[in-house]
């Protein structure tokens, strides 16, 4: 160090050539302060948390291959007679311009075919992975308080996934996929009033018309895709800015992050993440046929396969649709149609599927009445009826899912299709409410054994007796990080509102609305566990040497409703 | 004889004597049973005859003495050569067991019986004949044109490549990779099960050869590599969560596990 005092000669200049080039950037941009901040950014540490980090890079791998499919792929609808390198089928065949150029970029251009399937994959990877990070933000409850904005960003993504999937797999104007446009034009028909007017406005014109596939085409490669890189920017801004949650644990609280620094655990995990799911994505295009749209041929309105169903994330739609009875859902009103066969399964059931999605973080935090931030994750047992309601919630959907693929049951298990679709019918009802009932059973279950552990220790095997000719079990006191896991959770109890009349016997403005969320308060929160208590710890830890459980006549820990509610704290 | 009947009271005596009555059981089923037909290659005549004897000893529960059928089965007067020979040598008939429609399962008839029969229930009345060599050779027809029909006219039940599909109450359009392209053929031309009858006004010769033709170039494979049996988007759908989900999964526990 030179005994100069300017301050600038205290940072000796970068001699390697990485180091030359880092500090020319800085010097003209400052870009250093960000790296700064974000190399020392601190994520915490699980799997689970790559599941977002899945969807991500699949959808790297969806631009990245889609740019090299949109050089060869025209969206025409014009009609040509086929003569190319395709399969010998399509040969002479009349099709559309979008269609024979699908089938040249997949048997004319090198490596076409492996970028289809490679996008066609990836896009059904996107959804799947999409749908399991929000069941993992849903069970642990990190929508909660800061984050209930971007838990509305995250599903506005998954529908545009949707979107993106949908438009995408039309556009080879193939039998299969015209089959699914084919609904979806009867699916906006169904509408009341504006049904007839959209579906010529969307197909410019009667179905199929010469405009959906071009339309289709700029939805797939701009509209949708710019969507999703914009919220993709505001969903992970907005996780920069509520840092990560964490799992709960020693040490970790709503006020701190538990974790290794972005730079260079986070950057080389991350990375790593990317490569191995480009290379799954890769292995799966380069070995396993996805939409053959020579199979299907292409599209002409009046044949359909059997077994013509959408990608996977659109099932539901399809299952939804096959088992809606179409018997005496047909009204004629004043001479006009209502077609409640197709409204209630096609835009009714999965507007109120896609309500729940969005409302479900407003509903806790109001009837939790928790008005705190949340930083530390959720275990799904401490709360039974949200982890119930998520598995109800997926239990419709499979269900759904399931019966939209009713024919391919059939054959494989050698079943009555008609007796599955009305066991389906019935199981749509009672699947969920069975599912909820039998997954807040086990959370509370679960709650129990946690509490037992705390309070009496972990058994050991060990048989002692002592002189009186008495055996006893020794038990093993829970470590304090076993124990902090088990006793740090909210037990919500149901929300306490004002009487219905002031001092005076005037009645309460507000009074009924308060008791309608109190009602749905003690829905969630009746039955439940309360977290061990160091007072009930410490009177534990005196009750004995020896640590027998007392047969209580009702288990003391399961406390219902307000009868309780005066228990000591 | 007073000896055997000293013995009558043996341990062995019922386990003899169950076995003698199978013996002689066996026996008189083994003479007095129709025996199976043996004749050669000879003239159609003698085929009927045989075929008539394979018919009542197999057929004539169901279908009756003279293939008049019952309440239980169709009559055979007029279905043709084709239909039995469709129908006995997939192993359809005789069937296995009801059910909601006769499945496949080995033959039970050899060629030449299963000719025999069909030259009795030929002799019934006028009906489609057994195609010839030819009108079910597949190098001969165009599967452009076959890929055309196909779609119109079989693909609603059968899968747009012929991979199967379910019919209702259990019944079901079976998969055409293994069936034989004189099968198929003979099944367009008769409408075995709830198929229809594709007769030779609807399709023409040369169409029926031209979808054998097409479904015979499916047999080949799928171009993009493993075919997940070309049941479309549900098989998909399920090997990308199974595969590719699966793996990415265990990827990530993987990374999650390390360094930490």
């Amino acid at each position: 160090m030179s005994t100069d005092t300017s301050p600038s000669s205290t940072v000796e200049p970068p001699t390697t050539p990485a180091g030359k080039a880092a500090d020319y950037l800085d010097q003209r941009t400052g870009v250093g302060v960000a790296v700064k901040e974000f190399a020392r950014k601190v994520f915490p540490d699980h799997w689970s948390f790559m599941l977002g980090e899945m969807a991500l890079f699949s959808f790297v791998v969806l631009l990245l291959t889609g740019v090299f499919l949109t050089m060869f792929f025209d969206p025409s609808m014009a009609l040509i007679e086929y003569h190319g390198a395709g399969p010998e089928s399509m040969q002479g065949q009349l099709m559309s311009v979008a269609f024979a150029s699908t089938l040249d970029l997949s048997f004319e251009v090198r490596g076409g075919l492996l970028m289809r399937q490679i996008h066609h994959w990836a896009a059904l990877v996107f959804m799947a992975s999409i749908v399991v990070h929000m069941m993992r933000v849903f069970f642990t409850g990190a929508f909660r308080k800061p984050r209930e904005i971007n838990w509305l960003v995250g599903t506005v993504l998954m529908i545009l996934g949707l979107a993106a999937g949908f438009s995408g797999y039309s556009l080879p104007d193939d039998v299969l996929s015209g089959n699914g446009l084919r609904i979806t034009d009867g699916v906006v028909k169904s509408i009341p009033v504006i049904g007839s007017y959209t579906s010529y406005f969307l197909f410019g014109g009667e179905f199929p018309g010469e405009h959906i596939i071009p339309r289709l085409f700029t939805v797939h490669i701009l509209l949708v895709p710019a969507l999703i890189l914009v919220l993709i920017g505001v969903h992970l801004f907005l996780m920069v800015l509520h840092k990560h949650t964490q799992y709960p644990g020693g040490g970790r609280t709503d006020k701190n992050v538990v974790g290794y620094p972005l730079f260079p655990v986070y950057i080389a995990k991350m990375g790593g993440n990317f490569f191995i799911v480009f290379g799954i994505l890769a292995l799966m295009g380069a070995t396993m046929s996805i939409n053959n749209v020579w199979n299907y041929g292409p599209y002409d309105p009046s044949p359909v396969g059997a077994g013509a169903q959408p990608d996977w994330y659109m099932l539901f739609l399809e299952g939804s649709l096959r088992l809606m009875p179409g018997y005496a859902t047909e009204w004629v009103i004043f001479g006009y149609t209502l077609s409640l066969n197709v409204l209630i399964p096609a835009v009714v059931i999965p507007g109120l599927l896609f309500t729940f999605l969005f409302v479900y973080p407003f509903i806790e935090a109001r009837v939790t009445g928790d008005k705190r931030e949340h930083h530390v994750l959720d275990r799904p047992r401490n709360v039974p009826a949200r982890t119930g309601l998520g598995v109800a919630f997926l239990t419709a959907f499979i269900i759904l899912a399931l019966a939209g693929s009713n024919d391919l049951i059939a054959t494989h298990f050698g079943m009555s299709l008609n007796q599955i679709t009305w066991a389906f019918r019935i199981l749509f009802f009672a699947g969920p409410v069975f599912a909820y009932w039998v997954t807040k059973r086990i959370c509370l279950g679960l709650q129990r054994k946690d509490r037992e552990l705390v309070l009496h220790g972990h058994e050991t095997g060990r048989i002692v007796r002592f002189a009186n000719g008495e055996y006893i079990e020794v038990h093993r006191p829970l470590d304090d990080q076993e124990r902090w896991l088990r006793v740090n959770y909210d037990a919500h109890r149901p929300l306490e509102i004002e009487p219905a009349t002031d001092a005076r016997g005037v009645k309460r403005p507000g009074y009924q609305k308060d008791k309608q969320w109190q009602k749905l308060s003690r829905f969630f929160f009746e039955d439940r566990v309360e977290p061990v208590t160091p007072a009930e710890l410490a009177a534990a830890h005196a009750h004995g040497e020896h640590d027998e459980i007392e047969a209580a006549p009702r288990s003391p820990e399961l406390v219902s409703g307000t009868e309780n509610a005066d228990r000591e704290q | 004889m007073k000896a055997l009947a000293a013995r009558r009271h043996h341990r062995a005596a019922p386990v003899v004597l169950l076995l003698l009555a199978l013996l002689v059981t066996g026996g008189l089923y083994a003479v007095l049973a129709p025996s199976p037909a043996t004749a050669e290659t000879a003239s159609t005549a003698t085929d009927v005859e045989e075929g008539k004897r394979l018919f009542q000893a197999n057929c004539a529960t169901c279908h009756g003495p003279n293939a008049e059928g019952s309440p239980e089965a169709p009559s055979l007067v007029g279905v043709g050569a084709a239909s039995v020979d469709f129908q006995v040598s997939t192993g359809r008939m005789p069937m296995q067991m009801t059910g909601p429609q006769a499945a496949e399962k080995p033959p039970q008839m050899d060629p030449e019986q299963t000719a025999q029969l069909a030259a009795y229930v030929a002799s019934l009345g006028a009906g489609p004949a057994i195609p010839t060599d030819e009108q079910v050779d597949a190098a001969l027809g165009d599967s452009a044109n076959g890929a055309l029909l196909f779609r119109t006219n079989c693909a609603m039940c059968h899968n747009a490549v012929g991979a199967g599909g379910a019919l209702s109450e259990g019944k079901w359009a079976p998969p055409l990779y293994d069936v034989s392209e004189r099968n198929i053929y003979q099944a367009m031309l008769t409408g075995p099960q709830s198929m229809p009858v594709f007769n030779d006004a609807n399709l023409n010769p040369e169409e029926k050869r031209d979808i054998i033709t097409y479904l015979v170039e499916q047999r080949e494979g799928s171009a993009g590599g493993l075919s997940l049996g070309s049941l479309g988007p549900v098989s998909e759908g399920l090997w990308a969560w199974v595969v590719g989900l699966g793996l990415m999964i265990g990827a990530a526990v993987w990374i999650g596990a390390k360094s930490s």
